[in-house]
């Protein structure tokens, strides 16, 4: 671990990490600040008017002020749906990973410390969980759902069920990062310290182990962040991710797509583009990240 | 008086091939009275950490404890397990590593881990704890403890990070301390501070000690009984002074030539030849026989069991042909 001011000093020294930094932070206020700053909340159907539909951007002719970067087939205005889309995107995202590291650093941990056949069986049971791609258990999942539930309910509960579904199928990543650096970990002294102080097997590894395996779990997390949110725009451009009234950007691409032949191509175009700048920012982040924080790396920076 | 800390026949083993353990300890016997300073004295691989390890019953797997008993006033710690044991670890009996960089967490201050080591053993409040710890740093000569009580561990010299070790290895008020090469890593200044802090605070606390190293300087200095510990099994055991003035097994007094300060000035220092046997390959009769002089036919048939020398019965060697007191 490196101190924060040296952390600091390096990201302002970063142009590529100053830059994706902005940008991601932008994005993030501009998701959460969506209902305050945004012209029309494409949520309400009230504000919604059919003969809005398919306007082009403000520049171009038959364009107008009011919708900036053109409306939908629904008559929502891009702008405004880009602005609430990303947020449940990032809401996604960020969640998703929240459950995958839960799950995956405790029974990395799990599996590091006790070593033996618990190991073996966690592992095992992580490298099944990895044999399966990530999309197909997805479809699975959520097309059983959505069909048990019907199309009603499932809008509702869609962004749980995302969360839900994108954790459990990506957890292994973070087991198997932990448990690596629990193994290093275990050998050092200061964990038979630990041991010769009289602390439970729980205490040493919530408190002296679980600290020192965090750098790792810090830069993978950017990294699943970008991914989480690009199943979930994969799943949704299948159709199986957020319904059409709540759209995340995944879901705002396809219900572009089928009017970009017919020329509409801003409802796809935009939507794409934020999603490009914000996976690129929190990648090029997570890369700063891994080289900041690997001792070996750093000499030559 | 009966001893607080009594070992016996203690047999420590690694799996070996066709199931039979190799056996890392053999037989080894230790007492140690309340109070009382012990050196263990061998080279590496002798089983001197595993004698500490087992002592604690935190053998590095996949080693175990074969054989023999370990009592410590009243009670075998060998069978006891879990939290039982854990009331033991840190809190009557505690342990000094080797390297002071390595035993301290790094990214925990040196306060969050004497409160930690206090919380675990006694229901003490945060303010109650936090002073403790101060006045613990301050008795081992950490200057400003209250300021490095919320340092880390890499903000602090070496010599500091071995008293913050020591403070937190005493801070419990333990009867005995296991100290494991505790100045090995440090630099040869600091040693003898280190080594003087450790025999006073033993001494005014009442706290037994059992010194694990292999520098005969600094046992001599602070122990009052030693123990030499060769290929798993002791050697030679007695009052530190007499066993250093005039050791009877050939091993001791090989050891004790090697000292530098012995050697007169521009002389080559004395060495035994060879090497120690590996726990798997053990010469048949005495393990040391190989590079004994003094060794003959049957040492080569049976190993010499650890007896009372006989002109001094406290002493106690294990050697068919012990040297004798010098002209």
């Amino acid at each position: 671990m490196i101190a924060r001011a040296e952390l600091r000093r390096r990201f302002v020294r970063d142009p590529s990490a100053l830059v994706a930094g902005t940008i991601l932070l932008a994005l993030v206020a501009m998701a959460l600040a969506a209902p305050l700053i945004a012209p029309q909340n494409p949520y309400d159907p009230l504000q919604l008017d059919i003969m809005d539909s398919e306007m082009p951007p403000a520049w171009l002719p038959g364009g107008e002020e009011r919708f900036l970067l053109g409306t939908d087939a629904q008559g929502r205005g891009v702008l405004s749906t880009i602005m609430y889309g990303t947020g449940i995107s990032l809401l996604i995202g960020i969640g998703a990973v929240a459950v995958q590291c839960v799950l995956g650093v405790s029974i990395g941990l799990i599996a590091g410390y006790r070593g033996g056949w618990v190991d073996s069986l966690l592992m095992r049971v992580a490298d099944i969980q990895l044999s399966l791609s990530t999309l197909m258990l997805a479809i699975i999942a959520l097309a059983v759902v959505s069909a048990t539930f019907g199309a009603e309910t499932y809008g509702q509960i869609a962004i749980p069920m995302l969360i839900i579904v994108i954790g459990i199928a990506e957890w292994p990543r973070y087991a198997r990062t932990v448990r690596a650096s629990v193994l290093a970990e275990r050998k050092k002294d200061y964990v038979d310290a630990a041991r010769t102080i009289g602390l439970s097997s729980g205490t040493i590894m919530r408190r002296h182990i679980l600290p020192n395996t965090m750098t790792p779990v810090l830069v993978i997390s950017t990294i699943q962040v970008a991914e989480a949110i690009m199943t979930e725009a994969a799943l949704s451009f299948l159709g199986l991710g957020m319904p059409v009234d709540q759209p995340s950007l995944g879901a705002l691409i396809r219900s572009g797509f089928e009017f970009i032949f017919s020329g509409a191509w801003w409802i796809t175009l935009f939507p794409a583009l934020v999603l490009i700048a914000l996976i690129l920012s929190i990648n090029l982040l997570g890369d700063f990240l891994r080289d900041a924080l690997n001792p070996r790396l750093r000499s030559r920076t | 008086m009966s001893a607080l800390l009594e070992v016996q026949g203690l047999e420590v083993g690694f799996p070996g091939p066709r199931g039979k353990p190799r056996l890392a300890l053999r037989g080894v016997d230790l007492t140690l009275g309340r109070g009382e300073r012990l050196g263990i004295v061998g080279e590496s691989g002798a089983g001197k950490s595993m004698l500490g390890f087992a002592i604690l019953n935190l053998l590095p797997p996949p080693g175990l404890v074969v054989g023999g008993a370990i009592r410590f006033d009243g009670a075998n710690l060998l069978r006891l397990r879990g939290r039982a044991m854990r009331a033991i670890r840190g809190k009557r009996i505690s342990m000094i590593f080797q390297d002071p960089m390595a035993t301290l967490n790094p990214v925990m201050t040196v306060g969050a881990q004497m409160v930690e080591t206090l919380a675990a053993h006694e229901r003490i409040g945060a303010r109650a704890a936090r002073k403790r710890a101060i006045d613990m740093l301050a008795a081992v000569q950490v200057p400003n403890p209250d300021k490095r009580f919320d340092a880390y561990p890499h903000q602090l010299s070496g010599g500091l990070r071995q008293r913050a070790v020591i403070a937190i290895a005493l801070l419990t008020e333990p009867e005995i301390v296991i100290a494991d090469e505790p100045t090995t890593a440090l630099d040869v200044t600091i040693q003898a501070e280190i080594m003087a802090l450790l025999l006073r605070l033993c001494r005014e606390r009442q706290v037994g000690l059992i010194l694990i190293t292999h520098d005969l300087g600094v046992v001599a200095e602070v122990t009052e009984r030693l123990m030499i510990l060769y290929a798993g099994r002791v050697v030679e055991a007695g009052p530190t002074r007499a066993l250093i003035d005039r050791p009877r097994h050939p091993y001791s007094a090989g050891l004790l030539a090697a000292l530098p300060a012995r050697a007169n000035p521009g002389e080559a220092l004395h060495q035994i030849p060879g090497s120690m046997p590996g726990v798997g390959d053990l010469p048949e009769g005495c393990a040391f026989r190989p590079r004994c002089e003094r060794a003959y036919a049957r040492c080569y048939i049976e190993v010499p069991d650890l007896g009372p020398d006989e002109t001094d019965p406290v002493r106690n060697h294990a050697c068919y042909l012990p040297l004798k007191d010098g002209p």
